[in-house]
This record gives structure tokens, C-alpha cells and sequence, in this order.
């Protein structure tokens, strides 16, 4: 009984990081190329995005939360970077600083509503990505941004992507590792660090298992889950901006899968190590392991369409080990 | 069926959920065409013997017989099938608010019936019938969220009618209605009696029971602990028996109190109720007593900082105290162990360690990093000192027992200093060693602050307090030094100003 229960205990604990192991031995094996350093970093690069998207959730998943407004919170950045560049003609520094700031803004406004308004959070944020997704169209008249665009007014755009906003999304260190990946593994120490070694993590914790309990122990529970959803909106914009520097344009198109890999990658988490909670190191996991698992199946020449198909049936699975396995009954809600 | 017949008859019932043992053997007997009522203070068991009856929970011994036939229902549907009724305290529980009334009262068979399309007419007409059939004099195609919250309880009990019901269960019926509602729901009560209809009855509104109750069962700690049935209902001895007191070993001998921490001035809890002062001193436990209504909870809450006094006020250490919510309060330095520590307190997700220090990460913490060592270093001292029982300090909360869980919340406010400790209910839900442990701690430690534990049964107060206050009507009645203590007095202010209220209706 003794034995069967560690044995139960390990595959929890172990299992999906042995899972992701076996992936990359078999796809060593059978994909050629896969196992050189050039494949890791492109990896890296493609999850480095929705990673950083995927820990702004974690924070909000953290309070009790979600946060579904990331994908359209990232897309406006996109959309406002090169607004400010493009039509505004201003440099890359404030093209950076206004879209991190109407990243915070939106997560503020979403905190209040849930916190104040009391709207559930799911409806909440739901509104909130509808809105975004039509108020970021409306300057442009629904055109993406690029120089030399014409205006709804009839003049010519003459504003230009800058070099230093560019280097965001492309420069590589040493002409191998790209700028975003230094981002996202920076972003995830910081949330891994904010969320497990200080007291504010602690009480966000606390929060999202008993708000209650949270604020009869002195707690301001409204503060930290508006703190949580600025987090949140402000990672979105981060993602947004190394989107729009990579593109090199404000493409209304792009960014359209931001939401569900992110929101997979942060639910995936909850399996690794056995956490059966919202975290930062599973979250960063979560994103890799669909990253690896998608470049491998690319190089077997899998067809792209199978991707989204692949994607849910792992987050199901993860799901499976958290909720099943563990025999806990989670958190309630996700 | 006839009237004084036993309808349903129970037998050394017991339930435990893990260690606590929540019903100890229910003997009691339930006749046709009366009403019995069941008083019994928090924790007594109540919820738990109806859940028992109406299918929620199965009992873990002791056998319940229907009209004679062994009756074990493994789910409430086959409570209900069997003809035994439950209309649960919260109102909102017994119907569906977006749907009209019709489709409330016929739920069951819309449930469970056959076919797909639903027959408007027919429905209503059946409505109708059932809803004359309990004297509801409603328009069935309303929704029933725009009714009020009495009618909606109407409607729970005309549907649960439809079906002939052997048994009706009402657990806290009147608790949300006014005096004009209840007086409806009263005389449907008394429509169903003439019937032959059993009806357990259980309240602690002495108007209600003044008006309903043909025998009274007092319950206290899991055991059936008086049955009164000879006219005229004795309902002191009731209420008497549902406190319950024996006399205990502990020993108290009441120190000298230190200097006056929280003076209370002319403080008034709800509008109409009669203001009261009250000083807490160092080095002095005061036990507040009182039934459930009578004002207990309010008053943590203000103490607390939980909701604002109507008048008065209240001084801690000479300065004034009025805290806009619990963070201010702890503050200053009032602490408040929440009653249902599952609800109010428990941070299920976190290990015990984490539960202790939740209060306080600040002084376990350098900036805003956690110090693990200081935080382990306080949760150990806090295990020792309670005497909680676990492996170590970073066992999940919930792999600890009732009692154990509850010292882990009590050392929570016990491992900082405070001027005023605020308990309320700590002993709920606790087995007696811990209630033991834990009251034998508040007393060691009581001399540097005030201390008030509110309390469900009036031997936790004998066992903990140096006094002992009452309370009623939202106000003190009474003030006692725990030695040589008249329990009969203390007693006849518990029940006394509730039957007084009562008999004043």
C-alpha cells in the first residue's frame, strides 16, 4: 500500500517532466536536427511570447482569478507601439512606455471591475478583450500599420519603426540567443521570485484558497487582485511590443493564438512537479513543452493544421494529472 | 396514518466525520399530526441528524424506521420518494429564481418525467392545484425571482406537498422572514398538522416555538438530551437542557485582573436594542454567552472592526477604537479568531506553517522576502506550546483533525502579542481534548491582554471565563464572576429574556 502510494506520488510529481524528456529524446531520434543548439533556440523564441503572456495569467490564476483579456491586452500593444512610431513619429521609448502603460491601465480597469463592479472575472475580462479588440482597430480604420500608410484623414504616414524598437524583437546576443528569450527567462525569474519568496506571493496564495480567511487575517484582498490583473495586463503588453518589434509592422491580423497558448501554458503548469496551483516555474514549463513538442512535429513534417488538435489534447492530459491523479479537488475552480 | 402515532422512529443513530463524532445515538420518536420542535445550540448536531433524515448523509449506525419499514435513504430524490420532506434554512436552495412558479412546483416531475416538450396548459392547471392545495394564492406563470423571499419559501413547501409527504423537515424556517410572513407560513404548518403530516420543527425563535411546538427535544453534543411533551411545555427546561451543563473538573480560580484594556461605553449593536458598557481588563477572560440571534456575532464583528456600532464607543488603552476593517483592527492590536474555521479561516491550500504565519508575514519577512527560518522557527513554537498534533510544520492543514485544524487557527493569533483576543466559537467542532488544550492555553496566556471567548455552550464559558456575560436582544442582561456561580441564574437570563420576548409578541 506503502509502495503504491509513492509510486502514485512520483508519477504526480515527476511524471510530466519525465513525459517532456521522453519527447526530446524521441524527437532527438527520429527528427533530424532537432538536438542542435540553433533547434533550442528557435524554440525558445517561438514560446518566449506566450510565456511571458502565460505568467501575467499565472498571477491572475494565482488570486482566484483569470484573465482572458491577454491576447487582445497584447495585440493593442502591438497595435499602439507602432501607432506611436508610425503616425506619431516618436522613438522607440515611448512607444514602449505608453503601450506598457495602457497594458497596467487595462489591467487596473479590469481589477476594478471585478473587485468593485463585482462582475465575475471571466465576464469581466471577456468584455474587456471584445472592447480592446475593436477600440484597437478604429484609428487605422481597420488597416494594419506600416510606413507610408495612408490615413483616414488622406495624409501619408511617414513615420518609421526604429532601429532600437526593432532590435527588441530580433537583435540576437552573440548572434544566437534572441532578446525575447533573455525577456522571458527574466520575466519568469521575477514572477518566480515575487510569487514564492515574498510576503505579497504569499498573500496572493492565501487569496486565491480562502479570500476570506485572506482578509480576516488583515489582508487587503481588493489591493493584491488589482495588483494581480495589472501584472497581468502589463506582461500582455510586454508580449505585444516584442511582438510588433519582431513583426516590424502593426499587423491587425497577428497575435490571434496569444490567448489559448498562454492560457494552455499557465494550466499546464499546474501539473508540473505536482504543484496542482497556478506557478511560475510550471507555467514556464508548460510553455516550453508545447513549444518542443510543436517544433518536433514541425520538423516530422507534421501538417500545421494538427497544431491546435495537439495543443488541447496535452493540455487535457495535463489537466488529467492535476485533477485526477492527484486526487485533489484543485482549487475549486480554475 | 394516525395522529400520536410514530411516523418515523430513530434508534441509536451515529455519524462521525473523522475523529468527530457528531451524533452519539439518536433515540427519538416523530408522530404523525404534531409538531416537534428540536432546539439545539451550534454544533449540536441538528444539521447533521437532518441531512441524515433527508438522504444527504448516510448514518454510520443505529437504524431509522418509516411508518415501521426500515427507511435509509442514500440520496435526498429517495428521501423525497419515500414521502420525507426537507425545506432547508436557506430559502433560495428550494427553488429555481429564473423560472416562473409553475415550473418551480412541478421541478420534480419535470425532473424526472418523460417526454420533452413541456405542456404549458397543463402545466399551469397542475400548478394551480397544488398551489390551492397549501392555501398559495400566487400567479403561476410569475418568475419566481419577483417574488418575496417568504412566498418563495411557499413555494419550496407547496411543491415539496405535491408530493403527499409523510414527513416535512423545516430547518430554521422563519430565520430571514417578517412577523406578518411567518405568520403565513405558521398557518400552513398548522394546515399540514390537521392533516397527519409529521413536522419536525427546528428554531430558536421562542415566538415560533411558543406558537408551533406540541412536544420540544432538546439536543446537545451529538445525544438527545430532553423531551418535553406534558402541557404546558416546559420551554425553560428545554432551553436549559440544550445548554446543558455538567459539572466539569476544571477548576478555575478567578486571578486578579490587571489594568482596563477595551472600555465599551453606551455601545449599541442594532437599532432599538439597549445600549451597554462593558470593561475588558488585562489578565481576564470574559465568556459571552447567549442563543443564536442574540446579538454575539455582531458584536465580535464591531469589536473587530467588521461592521461600524450604531452608537457608543469604545476605548482600547484610553485611546479610541473604531477600526474601518480587520486589517486596522489588528492594527491596533485587537485580534479575531473567526467562528467556522473552514469558512472564515483555514487557508486549505497552505501547510501549517503558512497558516500560523498568514497574519503576520511582515515580521517574518525582511522587505518583502519571506524569512522560511523565522516563519518555521514561530509555527514550531506555536505546535509545541498547542500541542497540535501532526508529523511536522509543513503538514497540509487538512490532513490535520477537526480539533487540531482549530488549535493551528488559535495559535495563529496567539503567536504575536495583542491587547485584545477576540474567540468566537472556538470550540466548535472540536473534540473535548482540544477544547481542553485550547482553553487551558487562553488561560495561560491571558495576562498580558483582554481576552473575550463567545461561546455556544454554557460549559465552554464555566470552563475558560473569570466572567461570564450574557447577552440578548442584541444587549448585555447580565454579568457574572465565575466562582460559586448560580448556573440556575445565568440560565434563567439566557432563556428568560428570550421567552420574555416571546410572550411580549
Amino acid at each position: 500500500m506503502k509502495q503504491a502510494n509513492t509510486a502514485i506520488d512520483l508519477a504526480i510529481k515527476f511524471g510530466f517532466l519525465a513525459l517532456m524528456a521522453g519527447l526530446i529524446v524521441f524527437f532527438s531520434i527520429t527528427a533530424e536536427g532537432f538536438l542542435t543548439p540553433f533547434s533550442a533556440v528557435f524554440i525558445l523564441q517561438s514560446v518566449a511570447i506566450t510565456g511571458i503572456l502565460a505568467l501575467g495569467v499565472t498571477s491572475t490564476l494565482v488570486v482566484g482569478g483569470f484573465d482572458l483579456s491577454i491576447g487582445a491586452v497584447a495585440t493593442s500593444a502591438l497595435m499602439l507601439s507602432s501607432y506611436v512610431m508610425v503616425v506619431w513619429e516618436m522613438n522607440a521609448f515611448w512607444a514602449v512606455t505608453f503601450s506598457l502603460m495602457m497594458g497596467a491601465f487595462v489591467g487596473f480597469l479590469n481589477g476594478v471591475l471585478i473587485v468593485k463592479m463585482r462582475v465575475p472575472d471571466l465576464l469581466a475580462t471577456l468584455g474587456m478583450m471584445f472592447l480592446l479588440i475593436g477600440a484597437q482597430r478604429i484609428p487605422t480604420e481597420g488597416r494594419s500599420i506600416s510606413t507610408g500608410m495612408a490615413l483616414p484623414d488622406g495624409t501619408i504616414a511617414d513615420g518609421t519603426f526604429s532601429q532600437a524598437f526593432l532590435m527588441l524583437g530580433r537583435h540576437r546576443i552573440g548572434d544566437l540567443v534572441p532578446l525575447s528569450v533573455v525577456f522571458l527567462i527574466v520575466i519568469a525569474i521575477l514572477v518566480w521570485v515575487f510569487l514564492e519568496l515574498t510576503r505579497h506571493g504569499r498573500l496572493m496564495y492565501a487569496i486565491g484558497s480562502n479570500a476570506q480567511a485572506a482578509s480576516l487575517a488583515g489582508t487587503n484582498v481588493n489591493r493584491y487582485k488589482i495588483i494581480a490583473y495589472m501584472i497581468s495586463g502589463t506582461l500582455a503588453s510586454v508580449g505585444g511590443v516584442l511582438l510588433a518589434a519582431r513583426l516590424g509592422r502593426g499587423d491587425v491580423a497577428s497575435g490571434n493564438n496569444l490567448l489559448l497558448d498562454s492560457v494552455a501554458a499557465a494550466l499546464i503548469g499546474f501539473a508540473v512537479l505536482g504543484a496542482s496551483k497556478p506557478n511560475a516555474f510550471g507555467t514556464a514549463i508548460g510553455a516550453l513543452f508545447v513549444g518542443i513538442l510543436l517544433q518536433g512535429l514541425t520538423m516530422l513534417n507534421a501538417p500545421y493544421y494538427t497544431q491546435d488538435f495537439i495543443k488541447g489534447a496535452v493540455l487535457v492530459v495535463a489537466l488529467m494529472f492535476t485533477f485526477a491523479l492527484s486526487g485533489r479537488s484543485g482549487r475549486g475552480r480554475i | 396514518m394516525n395522529v400520536g402515532e410514530p411516523a418515523i422512529q430513530l434508534s441509536d443513530v451515529r455519524k462521525a466525520f473523522g475523529q468527530n463524532q457528531v451524533l452519539r445515538g439518536i433515540d427519538l420518536d416523530i408522530p404523525a399530526g404534531q409538531v416537534t420542535v428540536l432546539m439545539g445550540a451550534n454544533g449540536a448536531g441538528k444539521s447533521t441528524l437532518v441531512k441524515v433524515l433527508c438522504g444527504v448523509h448516510s448514518a454510520d449506525g443505529g437504524e431509522v424506521r418509516l411508518d415501521g419499514a426500515p427507511f435509509a435513504p442514500a440520496t435526498p430524490s429517495e428521501a423525497l420518494r419515500a414521502g420525507v420532506v426537507t425545506v432547508h434554512q436557506n430559502i433560495n436552495d428550494g427553488v429555481v429564481p429564473d423560472l416562473d412558479v409553475a415550473s418551480n412546483l412541478l421541478l420534480d416531475t419535470l425532473a424526472s418525467g418523460s417526454g420533452t416538450f413541456l405542456k404549458r396548459r397543463e402545466m399551469r392547471a397542475r400548478a394551480r392545484e397544488i398551489a390551492a392545495a397549501v392555501g398559495l394564492e400566487i400567479d403561476v406563470t410569475r418568475p419566481v425571482a419577483d417574488l418575496t423571499l417568504a412566498d418563495r419559501q411557499l413555494v419550496s413547501i407547496a411543491r415539496a406537498m405535491a408530493h403527499a409527504p409523510k414527513m416535512l423537515i423545516l430547518d430554521e424556517p422563519t430565520s430571514s422572514l417578517s412577523a406578518v410572513e411567518a405568520d403565513r407560513l405558521f398557518d400552513l404548518i398548522e394546515m399540514l398538522r390537521e392533516r397527519g403530516v409529521a413536522i419536525l420543527y427546528i428554531s430558536h425563535r421562542m415566538s415560533d416555538i411558543r406558537r408551533l411546538a406540541d412536544r420540544i427535544l432538546s439536543m446537545r453534543d451529538g445525544r438527545i438530551v430532553g423531551a418535553f411533551d406534558e402541557k404546558p411545555l416546559d420551554y425553560s427546561g428545554a432551553v436549559r437542557a440544550m445548554l446543558g451543563h455538567e459539572m466539569t473538573e476544571v477548576d478555575i480560580r478567578v486571578p486578579e485582573r490587571g489594568r482596563p484594556v477595551m472600555e465599551i461605553k453606551d455601545l449599541v449593536l442594532r437599532e432599538g436594542a439597549a445600549p451597554f458598557s462593558i470593561t475588558a481588563h488585562e489578565n481576564e477572560v470574559i465568556a459571552v454567552a447567549g442563543l443564536v440571534g442574540s446579538g454575539k456575532s455582531t458584536f465580535a464583528s464591531v469589536l473587530f472592526g467588521l461592521q461600524p456600532p450604531v452608537a457608543g464607543t469604545m476605548r482600547l488603552d484610553g485611546g479610541p477604537h473604531l477600526p474601518a476593517n480587520a486589517r486596522e483592527a489588528i492594527r491596533a492590536g485587537v485580534f479575531m479568531c473567526p467562528r467556522d474555521r473552514l469558512v472564515n479561516a483555514v487557508v486549505t491550500d497552505f501547510d501549517i506553517t503558512e497558516n500560523i504565519t498568514l497574519p503576520f508575514t511582515r515580521r517574518h519577512s525582511r522587505g518583502s522576502f519571506l524569512s522560511f527560518r523565522s516563519e518555521r522557527a514561530t509555527a514550531r513554537k506555536m505546535i509545541a506550546d498547542m500541542g497540535v498534533i501532526c508529523q511536522g510544520a509543513d503538514d497540509g492543514i487538512l490532513t490535520l483533525s477537526g480539533g487540531n485544524q482549530q488549535k493551528v487557527m488559535v495559535a495563529r493569533w496567539m503567536a504575536e502579542a495583542s491587547r485584545l483576543l477576540i474567540l468566537d466559537e472556538p470550540f466548535q467542532g472540536v473534540d473535548i481534548q482540544a477544547r481542553r488544550d485550547i482553553g487551558r492555553k487562553i488561560r495561560e496566556t491571558a495576562p498580558s491582554r483582554g481576552t473575550i471567548v463567545f461561546v455556544a455552550e454554557l460549559d465552554e464559558a464555566l470552563e475558560v471565563a473569570d466572567r461570564i456575560l450574557v447577552m440578548s436582544e442584541h444587549s448585555v442582561v447580565g454579568d457574572h464572576r465565575n466562582e460559586n456561580i448560580d448556573v440556575s441564574a445565568i440560565m434563567a437570563e439566557v432563556v428568560d429574556a428570550a421567552t420574555a420576548r416571546a410572550a411580549g409578541q
